[in-house]
């Protein structure tokens, strides 16, 4: 019998064959990419969490840790109150026209009650933590009624945590989800609605 | 017949020893002009042997967990007989071995090493660089300071400035919503096994690679060009034993200075060991005066350096994307270079004056990034930053139109 190669059944069986292994070979890799997200434990460690803010002086600041995160809930000064309108010119992103808050914390002051405000501790640039300076005067900004200064790369931002211009932080800090539960007490990680039901 | 030569030829019959000693040994032929130079790569050798049987060690008493990573540490330093050594000799190796790489680099930039046909030898070598980096940046989350931590938390979140895909990417790379023991183990067993295999299957082809097109020297002068009757180039002599005893020399002198660092400054003055990391990792405070580890320090400004947005991009991303840039353009230099010379010695002005802004601008930005940031240093870096991507991006431009220097057919003595 004469030999003659198929060449065309052979194209089709190395091509079928590499295809069909080019999947079960990707197949196999689904487990240990999933394998890096995090677990449910880490997840449950986003459970929400409670603050008592009755003894928090004007001015005060706590540092709560949420997933993990640094959260601040800090008590402004009526002063401090007053002066968030006169840094607009400054400021990136004045009126929170990024999407860094919850609905009902989109307004001036960046919270639900002008007097408290929760943020999550970490700077939108690398993810360090900024340092509370209520007062000392910043080097080399005309304005400064106070705010927060990260140590990592110097991005500021002032009490209402949105990010001042020219520095690299892109957007104004993150408020977390959160609500009062009472006068005394607020809940991290579960919103209000816009109605202010929880 | 001996008994050991005996032995040998029973091997011999089996793996051809005797065939790749002489390949590689005793007639591998190097140039007879390098200089001093040249050390730096088996330096680089020494020290990556250096790191893994300490790092092995290192690894029998570490506890890679977010409660007992630092106390493990302090038990490696005060209890573990020898510890505070096998510990030092690896803090001071891992500086060491940048110091070597960057001095290593600059040879093959001086000389020319990447040009054809070392192409794959200088990709290869870039390749292995970069693991290195990361290598070294997963090994330094490890003592769970507040300077690794926070270190890890930089990097890390330089995932979530990618567009779209980012802040999923950053929070699978942590397996956390921010950096904690899930990333403390992953980054362990990448730092223990994954990377350290990898590094190895690099260094041999990086080498093999080397072996079968040779030395470059001082001059970028082609030995092979003119050889004997035998086919041995007569301006090269055999590496065995003449370079082993160079590089004995070279080693004896590195060790030396090598041990004066690890017994008279093993915190390198707050550089090997920084101040900020003898204090256990605190996810909620951020150390006042946070620096990347100085090997990284010229990167780490050029990220910081860039404070505004472009194109639509912002400022965030842009530094990560200057910052990789940075490293990745390197590997590029072979096909950057368009000069029909090899050595500096024979490459014009421009060459020269370029070479110099890239070296000057690295140093600069290694100072300023380990500085506090503020608008002198932001505009310094900046400066700098320009300065060391000119070399680079102008260099098709100056290597061509330059006039070079005739270069001379055998190897001055």
């Amino acid at each position: 019998m004469e030999e003659k190669i198929n060449k065309s059944r052979r194209r089709f069986l190395i091509g079928s064959t590499t295809a069909l292994g080019v999947v079960g070979g990707v197949g196999a890799t689904v487990p240990f990419l999933c394998s890096w997200q995090p677990s449910d434990a880490t997840r449950a460690s986003g459970a929400p969490v409670q603050v008592d803010v009755s003894k928090l002086e004007e001015g005060q600041q706590v540092t709560i840790a949420w997933q993990g995160k640094p959260v601040w809930v800090l008590r402004r000064t009526a002063q401090t109150i007053n002066d968030l309108p006169k840094l607009n010119a400054q400021l990136v992103d004045p009126f929170s026209s990024v999407d860094q808050q919850p609905a009902y914390a989109d307004n001036l002051y960046r919270s639900i009650k002008p007097e408290y405000l929760v943020l999550v501790g970490i700077c939108t640039h690398l993810g360090c933590s900024p340092n509370y300076q209520p007062n000392s005067a910043a080097d080399d900004n005309a304005q400064w009624y106070g705010g927060y200064i990260c140590p990592c790369h110097g991005s500021r931002f002032d009490l209402a945590g949105r990010v001042y211009k020219h520095y690299p932080a892109p957007t104004n800090l993150v408020v977390p989800p959160y609500y009062f539960k009472s006068d005394r007490v607020i809940v991290i990680g579960i919103g209000q609605n816009a109605k202010g039901e929880v | 017949m001996g008994f050991f030569s005996g032995l040998l030829d029973w091997l011999d019959e089996r793996f051809p020893i005797k065939a790749f000693y002489k390949k590689h040994f005793s007639e591998y032929y190097v140039p007879k002009n390098l200089n001093a130079m040249y050390v730096f790569g088996v330096l680089a050798m020494l020290l990556l042997f250096n790191q893994l049987i300490t790092g092995i060690w290192l690894a029998m008493s570490y506890t890679p967990t977010a409660a007992g990573a630092f106390a493990s540490i302090q038990y490696i330093m005060r209890d573990v007989p020898y510890g505070w050594l096998i510990r030092y000799m690896h803090t001071t190796g891992a500086s060491a071995l940048f110091i070597v790489l960057y001095i290593h680099v600059l040879r093959g930039l001086l000389y020319g090493s990447y040009q054809r046909p070392r192409e794959l030898v200088w990709l290869l070598g870039m390749t292995l660089y970069f693991i290195i980096m990361i290598e070294a940046f997963m090994g330094y989350l490890l003592p769970w300071g507040q300077m690794s931590y926070w270190g890890a938390q930089v990097i890390t979140s330089l995932f979530g400035s990618i567009p779209v895909i980012g802040k999923g990417l950053e929070q699978w790379v942590r397996g956390d919503y921010l950096v904690s023991g899930v990333t403390l183990g992953r980054f362990y067993a990448l730092h223990i096994i994954a990377f350290p295999i990898l590094m190895g299957l690099l260094v041999y082809l990086h080498l093999s690679t080397l072996r079968h097109v040779g030395s470059n020297n001082p001059q970028g002068i082609d030995i092979k060009k003119h050889v004997n009757k035998k086919g041995v180039p007569l301006d090269g002599v055999p590496f065995s034993p003449y370079f082993i005893t160079k590089d004995i020399l070279a080693i004896a002198i590195f060790l030396f200075l090598f041990y004066a660092v690890i017994f008279f400054f093993p915190d390198g003055f707050g550089f090997i060991l920084e101040k900020a990391n003898f204090e256990p990792a605190n996810p909620l405070i951020t150390p006042v005066h946070i620096e990347a580890a100085w090997y990284f320090s010229p990167f780490y400004a050029m990220l910081r350096a860039i404070t505004f947005s472009l194109f639509g991009l912002d400022a965030k991303f842009l530094g990560m994307v200057v910052m990789l840039s940075s490293v990745l353009i390197v590997f590029f230099v072979p096909w950057l270079d368009k000069s029909p010379v090899r050595s500096i010695r024979y490459k014009g002005y421009l060459s020269k004056c370029f070479l110099c802004v890239f070296v000057v601008s690295f140093l600069v930005l290694a100072v300023m990034g380990s500085l506090p940031v503020g608008k002198t240093t932001t505009w310094v870096s900046q400066l700098a930053t320009l300065g060391y991507f000119s070399y680079f991006l102008l260099m098709p431009w100056y290597s061509r139109v330059e006039a070079t220097k005739p270069v001379p057919e055998r190897v001055s003595p």
